[in-house]
């Protein structure tokens, strides 16, 4: 069954032409069939695949399929290949389940909108894309996903196009992901001309053979790379676009900037950890980076209104989580958080949706309120997903996902106090934004009265994902609850175990502990800060100091006015300086002279023949006199 | 053989083209322009065939035959454009068709 691999991506595809180019004939619920019945036949291939892989692994831990040539020129020698390992089976099934249920969620979503073909098309096209990134045998196959989702990525923040407002966030998620791309793409250029190859196995055992730990060269490589994954991930310090990117339909929020594109960036990383260990400086730069966004984002997301921004906010936290554990060395639990992340996140997505659409396109919390009673199925899902987000300890999927990477940034060798005390942090915030979410959203006093209510269409998606943010965690239990390791056994087939520092083991029961506390507490805190009784937040908010704090998170660390006076003004600036510049004035002079020729020429064309008569006549004559003359 | 000398036959060739072409200048109407230059060709003719009488060459003769081929060629197109412009504006005065103006 594995050699129908290139169906996988090719199903999505497929259904993308079938909807780009069916032009109007097709029916409105055929398109929703296409859409997502090819992303689900992609995705139960996948199931096929991946239990075919898990039950008979192939010899030496990858399937390999090469479906022909793509460049040859000189030493470049690309082909369209793709490679099939623990690694990529994980992103590969996140990607079509979740991208599946979230397509289902999307036939009734969607199903008013004008453009609900052009939405399919591009859905299908971005799912297509990220497996194509994920399964990627050589660097530039990847990064011609990576480029696609980024397009599709562009296309859907700004799928409601006739307000300025999303085509100006469309682009600014573009452009400040270029910034990344551009790096990322010089850095393989660099691994090209240094190791001759862009196939990424080819280049991990080369790289290990023949660059020392720590030179230049591996520390350039994984620094470009880096820079390109930050990009996309929404990391410090380019991480300003993705809350802007909700301006899209929130299934394109679930599956795009929450599930799966997002953390491409992570799944990079992990593609490439080789590299990165070769590099410790770029590393431990990776866990900085990962703890500084998981803190300045859990801030942001604390005094957000609007519902979809708290969970971008949380969105960045997490992948914040994923780049913290990969600093550390935590391969397998970086992507365990990965898998349970998107389940979860994307379940509030689809929860947030439905209530969006309760409320009649009302985005912001306070204006909500009181709907566990009127939307139940939503309420429950909801609390699900929060919970696991909030990783409540024990029952949700998240605790034992997020604990792994809390416990093992303090236990790798690689890790220490400062960084655990970064994630314990962050977890505090974590459970504080997101109940008080919740809370606001469906406790208190009735906001605006309910709306729509949502069918089956976008409860199934709901449910299914709520199970699997319950259950999903039982695959890797900590050693003091269990010691189930089925996820990170099967990751070693391509990534390497976590070096555990000697000294700090054996302790994982008291820092779980630890951790459920802290979750537990920051749930318990929000609930007495909102109690209106209490009137904390308010007086908070009243206070100078609290007041210029709140305006502070909520844009964003200022971020935003950072970027704009350093770089977007200086541009815009130069841009009018240039308009009028010398050069244009040659290439104008030149325009205006031959206009000024054209009007004088024009005015002997006089539609007279006898005149015209009279010139040829003369100039003859001229002619002549010249000749009989000279 | 008469033979006249060269500048009589050049000085007739050269009235009837002044001719021609004052006709071409001064008419307004079209059919009487196309005459003109048929006067003009005529002449043109003329001293082709006188020039090549005087050193004794065929050139001349046969430069009048391409002549003679040539102005029943623009004559038929002439003719028909006459015909079309007529049909058009009602009149054969060539200020009537000064619209192709710049």
């Amino acid at each position: 069954m594995m050699e129908w691999l290139w169906l996988v991506p090719t199903l999505p595809f497929a259904g993308f032409l079938v909807l780009s180019l069916g032009g109007g004939r097709l029916p409105r619920g055929a398109i929703g069939a296409v859409g997502a019945g090819s992303v689900g036949l992609a995705a139960l291939l996948a199931l096929g695949i991946a239990t075919e892989f898990m039950g008979a692994p192939p010899p030496d831990g990858f399937f390999q399929l090469s479906l022909w040539d793509w460049l040859r020129a000189g030493p470049l020698d690309v082909s369209v290949a793709l490679y099939l390992d623990p690694l990529a089976i994980v992103m590969m099934l996140v990607v079509t389940v979740v991208g599946f249920l979230i397509h289902l969620y999307s036939t009734e979503f969607m199903r008013e909108e004008e453009g609900l073909r052009r939405f399919f098309a591009y859905m299908n096209l971005f799912v297509g894309s990220m497996l194509v990134l994920v399964l990627a045998d050589n660097l530039l196959l990847l990064y011609l996903g990576w480029e696609g989702v980024g397009m599709c990525s562009y296309l859907l923040i700004g799928f409601w196009y006739s307000d300025p407002a999303n085509g100006y966030a469309a682009r600014k998620a573009f452009v400040v992901t270029r910034v990344g791309d551009t790096a990322m793409a010089v850095g393989l250029f660099l691994l090209f001309s240094q190791l001759g190859t862009l196939q990424i196995q080819e280049i991990l055992v080369k790289a290990d053979q023949s660059w020392a730990v720590g030179s230049l060269l591996p520390t350039a490589v994984a620094l470009l790379l880096l820079g390109g994954a930050v990009g996309k991930s929404a990391q410090l310090p380019l991480q300003t676009w993705l809350p802007d990117a909700m301006a899209g339909p929130s299934p394109v929020s679930a599956l795009i900037h929450a599930a799966t594109m997002v953390t491409a960036g992570v799944y990079l990383v992990a593609r490439t950890h080789t590299l990165f260990a070769l590099a410790p400086a770029v590393q431990t730069l990776v866990a900085v980076v990962g703890a500084a966004t998981l803190l300045l984002a859990g801030c942001s997301g604390l005094v957000q209104r609007d519902i979809k921004r708290v969970l971008a906010y949380s969105t960045i936290s997490q992948i914040g989580y994923m780049f913290l554990a990969l600093g550390v060395g935590a391969w397998s639990a970086a992507l365990f958080h990965f898998m349970i992340h998107a389940f979860f996140k994307a379940l509030l997505f689809l929860g947030a949706g439905a209530v969006i659409m309760a409320m009649d396109h009302e985005h912001d919390m306070f204006r909500m309120g009181g709907l566990r009673h009127r939307l139940p199925v939503t309420f429950w899902t909801f609390l699900i997903g929060s919970s696991a987000l909030a990783a409540l300890p024990l029952v949700t999927a998240g605790f034992y996902s997020k604990d792994l990477i809390i416990w093992q940034s303090y236990a790798s060798v690689l890790g220490g106090p400062w960084l655990w005390s970064a994630a314990v942090a962050g977890a505090l915030l974590t459970s504080m934004y997101t109940f008080r979410m919740v809370i606001l959203t469906f406790f208190g006093p009735p906001g605006r009265p309910v709306h729509k209510r949502p069918g089956w269409r976008m409860k199934l998606p709901m449910i299914v994902l709520a199970v699997l943010s319950l259950v999903g965690g039982f695959i890797e239990l900590p050693e003091t609850m269990g010691h189930v390791q089925l996820f990170s056994n099967f990751m070693h087939g391509s990534l390497p175990p976590v070096v555990l520092a000697s000294a700090r083991q054996g302790q994982e029961g008291i820092f779980a502990l630890m951790s459920g506390l802290v979750s537990v507490g920051g749930i318990l805190l929000i609930i007495v800060l909102l109690r209106p009784a209490a009137g904390l937040t308010r007086a908070a908010a009243a206070s100078p100091v609290g007041a210029a704090l709140q305006r502070w998170w909520f844009g964003g660390w200022g971020f935003d006015g950072l970027y704009d006076f350093l770089i977007v003004r200086p541009y815009v600036r130069l841009a009018i300086l240039d308009r009028d510049d010398v050069i244009d004035g040659l290439f104008r002079g030149i325009g205006a002279l031959t206009q000024w020729g054209h009007r004088a020429l024009a005015v002997t064309q006089t539609g007279m023949i006898r005149s015209y008569v009279a010139a040829v006549a003369w100039g003859a004559v001229i002619v002549l006199g010249l000749a009989v003359l000279l | 053989m008469l033979s006249l000398p060269l500048f009589h036959t050049m000085a007739l060739a050269g009235v009837l083209f002044v001719i021609g072409l004052i006709g071409v200048l001064v008419r307004r109407n079209l059919i009487f322009m196309l005459m003109s230059i048929e006067i003009m060709l005529n002449a043109a003719g003329l001293a082709f065939v006188a020039a090549g009488a005087r050193w004794a060459a065929p050139d001349g003769q046969i430069m009048f035959l391409f002549i003679v081929a040539m102005a029943a060629a623009e004559v038929s197109v002439g003719l028909a454009l006459v015909l079309q412009l007529y049909h058009r504006l009602k009149t054969l005065d060539t200020h009537a068709a000064g619209t192709l103006r710049g």
